[in-house]
């Protein structure tokens, strides 16, 4: 390090070193770049969604939308499967988060009580399961033994407890609910059930909060389920529509196009479009409330990270 | 032996009671174990049909034992290479780029000392993360795209040939993890910004008056404070280098970068349900398994004996 031997500086206002100022380039740089890198493809997806298909074909799209158009949107709007997909993926989610709620709860609450024998046993019974799983063929035999293929059920059920979300409300529970409560529960002759729901969970209001917000966003989210257990196209959540138009619909072969020219062209150019459309629509639900509930994804990140 | 018996009924009487007492909370706790039992225990118990010869007909428990001859069918067959290496290559490289990222990022916001511009910078890095797979990575294609993507837009214009990234094993790799870095990074940060935000201003003010510059504190203060949750983090990380994010891989691939691209858990999926070969898929989902096992566990140990911090 180049530091000189100086005298220990007295407290005057911000007088920063030179190897204080190159830190602070770094830091700013680092900042500026991450905040740019992460923000302009995001900005552009929109940009382009709003262009002419000429406009982003030719590259004209740099930051803003070039010759403004609705046509994407048109495009996406009268695509049936689209509101079919939102539809499903809104039953599973609201229905599914509320599922994981009851069951995750039921869970963590005897596990936090220390009256409850054998808990370190099923603790130990629950937390094997996150490093030891049965795997994607024994699980789809499970699934298919049980009839739940081809039904709404299967989007639902199986995803209704999850260790981690467990352990999490259950250090909840054992940390920021007063130990007091459930005493003077006991006394006034509050049975366990009773406990749990008069006076626990409207105290645990931030944690059921965190764990419903993971649970809708992976359900809303993901699609590996969906494609490996449903073939009928109207159980569809709007993931596997999605993955339909983005990655497989990918299908228009360019040298095809070559040979018909200028259709084609257009064709690939409204496609590409729509594409760039579909993004936004689907990104939209999630964006829209990401703001509002960033917080208590934040706080959840911090709870879950205290280990009990 | 004679006065032990008294004791222990006595014990078990207590026991009893107190389990009588609070049986509400054992009928309340058999929803969900029922639950896990069957979407989770079930599932491991049909592992067994890794040694098996799966027959539809006589089911997991009915099929013949086979031994160790599907793990041989594996291990002989040239796709058993290829596809560990595959997998290798992209964990290595999530561990050089992805796992170091999130530590930068938040060392960064942690040193900025403008609470409006830090809130910014926190607030569009985590975003991304809410974006799904599917969502991600057609965002991906179509930045990439080699005619119309606007990356390749701007390489044209540089007087640059058009590189096509999709069609690709060697960008393969780098694309994952590069797409993985720019959706993740920020909400990785996180953890660390809260480690960073609970080391004692004290420290910081005893190495300013021992005359450390910013950056020497970054260096023996901030790093050593946020020590532990990186091990643990890297602990959690090296366990799971076989699991590559097969959602998303699966949507990447093509025929073109198939070569790079086709990973254990994509392989196991292929083989297994799509190819209806039961026994020999969960043979290798049960190896990777395994594997992951001892690499969660001799990562921890290590990191105990070394550090003292672990995951148990």
């Amino acid at each position: 390090m180049t530091q000189k031997i100086t005298p220990v500086k007295k407290k005057t206002k911000t007088t920063y070193s030179v190897s204080d100022i190159i830190f602070y380039v770094v830091v700013y740089g680092i900042l500026i770049f991450a905040l740019i890198a992460v923000a302009y493809p995001l900005i552009y997806v929109v940009s382009a969604s709003f262009s002419s298909p000429a406009a982003v074909s030719s590259g004209r799209v740099v930051l803003w939308p070039v010759q403004p158009t609705l046509l994407a949107y048109e495009t996406v709007i009268n695509y049936k499967n689209i509101w079919i997909g939102y539809q499903n993926s809104i039953l599973y989610m609201v229905v599914g988060t509320v599922f994981a709620l009851v069951f995750n709860t039921m869970a963590a609450f005897p596990l936090s009580r220390k009256e409850f024998i054998g808990r370190r046993f099923f603790t130990l019974v629950l937390a094997v399961t996150m490093y030891v799983s049965g795997g994607l063929v024994p699980t789809y035999l499970l699934i298919s033994s049980l009839h739940l293929l081809d039904t709404i059920w299967v989007m639902i059920i199986p995803t209704a407890t999850s260790v981690w979300h467990i352990i999490m409300i259950r250090t909840y529970f054992t940390n920021s609910v007063p130990e007091e409560l459930y005493e003077a529960g006991q006394l006034d002759g509050c049975s366990d059930i009773g406990y749990m729901i008069k006076i626990l969970i409207p105290l645990s209001g931030p944690i059921i909060a965190v764990i419903a917000l993971y649970t809708a966003v992976s359900i809303w989210n993901a699609y590996f389920n969906a494609m490996i257990y449903l073939t009928k196209q109207e159980l569809y959540p709007l993931q596997l529509f999605l993955r339909n138009i983005l990655t497989i619909g990918d299908s228009i072969n360019l040298e095809e196009a070559e040979e018909n020219i200028e259709e084609m062209q257009n064709l690939i150019g409204l496609s590409n479009l729509m594409r760039y459309a579909v993004i936004v629509v689907a990104s939209v639900p999630v964006m829209l409330i990401y703001p509002f509930v960033q917080r208590f994804f934040v706080k959840g990140v911090v709870v879950g990270s205290i280990k009990g | 032996m004679n006065y032990i018996a008294p004791n222990r009924t006595v014990r078990m009487k207590r026991i009893l009671r107190q389990m009588l007492n609070h049986w509400q909370l054992y009928v309340i706790f058999l929803f969900p174990l029922a639950h896990i039992i069957i979407f989770k225990y079930i599932p491991i118990y049909g592992i067994q049909i890794a040694m098996k010869k799966w027959n539809p007909v006589l089911g997991v428990e009915g099929s013949q034992w086979l031994g160790f001859k599907n793990f041989e069918q594996f291990f002989n067959s040239p796709d058993a290479v290829r596809i560990i290496l595959n997998t290798l290559r992209i964990s290595i490289l999530e561990l050089c780029l992805y796992f170091p990222s999130p530590i930068i990022l938040a060392l960064a916001v942690n040193a900025c000392g403008r609470q409006k511009f830090r809130k910014t910078v926190q607030m569009v890095t985590y975003a991304p993360h809410f974006i799904s797979t599917v969502i991600m990575v057609g965002i991906v294609m179509q930045l990439t795209d080699i005619r119309l993507g606007i990356i390749n837009v701007i390489i044209k214009a540089l007087g640059f040939e058009p590189i096509n990234f999709m069609g690709s094993t060697k960008m393969f790799p780098w694309l994952y993890v590069i797409s993985g870095v720019w959706q993740q990074a920020g909400y990785k940060s996180v953890m660390y910004i809260a480690a960073l935000a609970g080391i004692s201003p004290e420290l910081h003010e005893a190495a300013t008056v021992d005359g450390a510059n910013r950056f020497q504190r970054m260096r023996h203060v901030d790093i050593p404070g946020i020590l532990p949750t990186i091990v643990l983090m890297l602990i959690m990380d090296v366990g799971s280098m076989l699991n590559v994010g097969y959602t998303k891989v699966y949507l990447m691939q093509n025929s073109m970068n198939l070569g790079a691209s086709e990973i254990i858990s994509t392989y196991v999926y292929k083989v297994g349900l799509k190819q209806s070969n039961y026994s020999f898929s969960t043979a290798i989902d049960l190896m990777n398994t395994v594997v992951s096992l001892i690499l969660v566990t001799s990562t921890n140990y290590i990191s105990r004996r070394l550090t003292e911090t672990s995951l148990w």
